[in-house]
């Protein structure tokens, strides 16, 4: 694909996730509605975000479990302009940081979503607190990207 | 099903950094270092800058060059000496274009330093350990932007930092200031740090430029009432918890110890320098490793201060980069002046000010003075060596200058 094809916002002007080797197999999951973690194949540990070598046995084999989709709010902002032009439309919106059960090293950027195919701005912000229980959704952004957004449990 | 995972907390491989007591492998390397070889051996002895303001006419390429010459004027040395050069891997202008312009000899050392706002104190190191091992004899360091009137960085859509954006910006984490304020509703999550101690911080840079003239906001007061009615940027962070947004360049030169003696102005010796990057770090959106809040400042301040015949107690006035409010109790932690979770308290009753146990940002910093990537703290961090700042730190032996918390950083203990 040259630069050009490369497609960076969706037909509604948000960014997609500029897709590398090492990550497609998370998006692959996502298209399914998988959380896919990667995990050494060697000595067993999550790691995020994927790369090609275990930094703590250096083994160069990995494979993709699928997680329970259950994780705790470990840190959240509320966004006001300026921002991109889609984005600011939605202003104010939260951007959350969730652990995962499974490890709660292993953190993901989300949105705190009312419901499963909800805005990035319904919650009320004033309500969302650090250590809340939240669960995955997917929402389906683009014919080929689903991004894992979370909702309360 | 859910597969089995392993927890990391209880793998036998465990190689996250133990931050209270048993040193890691990675420390046993750093004890055969040999401290002492740099030290005081250069010094910086020229400084030069252009006006700061949110848009200046002249090109990046043309600010550098007046700046560069100034600060070798500073020093009463000719440009045609020249003969070492470093910057960052984001300055836009190279070397070639500068000796070109500037009209230097024959260079034998250049190098660039990356991750923005983290490479500024390293420009300093770099050069200083280029001419202490004898590659160069003549080093300038330089920054020029127009961030003022260009293009905000984080409006690019298809740039990938060293942490691929794709796993932050698709869900409106888009901003340098959205990174920063999820480790500052963490940081507040944890040590109950405030918005208050976030003004303490906004109001002391602020103070400091209200002395100085060359300041964006020399005029411009900031008061409390003020900091806590301004319009959010990325909730926990509002307005005044954002650096400025300026064009302008500045310059510094380094010499021998040697050299420095027959140099126009009194030497800053660069006594000490750090780089760090700890271990799984990840840049600006640092959440993916045991202890995010534990940042690059904790790596170069471990070995800064190992290579120094001071402490943070020897410490009375340092200038702490500061794109951001938060980065500064981050930064005060991680250089020593106080204990973990301890920065935000650090900022109370007028410590950080002129008079207080650390006078920080005395020149206003990058929220109040100019924002060219900290290397106004440099200068300014010369300033006080010399005694001619204009928020002048009464006896300050030493100064500690610091770049970037949140990226791979760097810093330099000072000394007159």
């Amino acid at each position: 694909m040259t630069e050009a094809e490369v497609q960076i916002t969706n037909a509604d002007g948000f960014l997609l996730p500029l897709r590398d080797e090492d990550g497609e197999p998370f998006w692959e999951g996502t298209l399914k509605g998988e959380l896919r973690i990667q995990r050494c194949a060697s000595c067993g540990r999550l790691r995020f975000p994927p790369g090609p070598m275990c930094p703590w046995c250096r083994s160069m084999e990995s494979d993709w479990p699928v997680m329970s989709g259950g994780a705790t709010i470990w840190s959240f902002v509320v966004a006001h302009p300026p921002l991109l032009p889609a984005y600011a439309a939605l202003a104010p919106y939260n951007v959350i940081v969730v652990s995962l059960d499974e490890d709660p090293t292993i953190r993901l950027v989300g949105n705190l979503v009312a419901s499963e195919g909800g805005p990035i701005n319904e919650v009320d912000p004033a309500t969302i607190r650090v250590g809340e229980p939240v669960r995955v959704v997917f929402q389906r952004i683009a014919e080929n990207v689903a991004l894992p957004r979370w909702s309360r449990v | 099903m859910v597969p089995q995972i392993r927890s990391p907390r209880g793998s036998s491989l465990m190689r996250w950094p133990s931050f209270a007591s048993s040193p890691s492998p990675f420390l046993t390397v750093r004890q055969v270092n040999l401290p002492g070889v740099l030290k005081d051996r250069t010094a910086i002895v020229g400084i030069g800058q252009t006006a700061f303001a949110k848009h200046l006419e002249p090109s990046e390429k043309a600010l550098a060059c007046r700046a560069i010459v100034a600060a070798l004027d500073d020093a009463g040395i000719d440009p045609s000496e020249v003969d070492g050069f470093a910057s960052y891997t984001m300055e836009e202008t190279d070397e070639v274009e500068i000796a070109k312009n500037i009209g230097a000899g024959d260079v034998t050392f250049f190098s660039k330093i990356g991750f923005g706002g983290g490479g500024g104190c390293a420009t300093i190191g770099h050069l200083a350990m280029a001419i202490a091992a004898g590659q160069a004899t003549v080093g300038v360091a330089w920054r020029s932007r127009k961030r003022g009137s260009g293009q905000r960085p984080w409006t690019n859509l298809v740039q990938q930092l060293p942490t691929p954006a794709q796993w932050s910006r698709p869900w409106g984490l888009l901003r340098p200031v959205d990174e920063i304020a999820m480790l500052t509703r963490r940081y507040m999550h944890e040590f109950g740090a405030t918005r208050d101690h976030l003004a303490n911080v906004a109001l002391a840079c602020r103070a400091h430029a209200n002395r100085n003239p060359n300041a964006t906001m020399y005029e411009r007061p900031l008061t409390r009432e003020a900091y806590m009615a301004a319009r959010w940027i990325s909730e926990p962070l509002c307005l005044f918890d954002n650096c400025l947004e300026t064009d302008g360049a500045l310059a510094a030169v380094i010499v021998s110890a040697e050299r420095a003696k027959d140099c126009r102005q009194p030497p800053a010796y660069v006594h000490a320098f750090a780089q760090g990057l700890p271990t799984q770090h990840h840049t600006m959106v640092n959440y993916w490793n045991e202890d995010p809040l534990h940042g690059p400042s904790w790596s170069a301040g471990q070995l800064l201060w190992k290579l120094a015949d001071f402490t943070p107690d020897d410490v009375t006035v340092a200038q702490i980069y500061d794109a951001f409010t938060t980065l500064i109790p981050l930064s005060l932690e991680g250089y020593g002046f106080c204990g973990r979770g301890e920065g935000a308290t650090f900022t109370e009753d007028g410590a950080i000010e002129i008079g207080g146990r650390l006078a920080v940002n005395t020149s206003g910093g990058g929220l109040s003075e100019a924002y060219v990537h900290g290397f106004n703290l440099i200068n300014e961090g010369v300033r006080q060596i010399r005694g001619t700042s204009t928020a002048q730190v009464e006896g300050a032996e030493v100064c500690l200058v610091t770049s970037g918390e949140g990226v791979p950083t760097s810093a330099v203990l000072l000394r007159r």
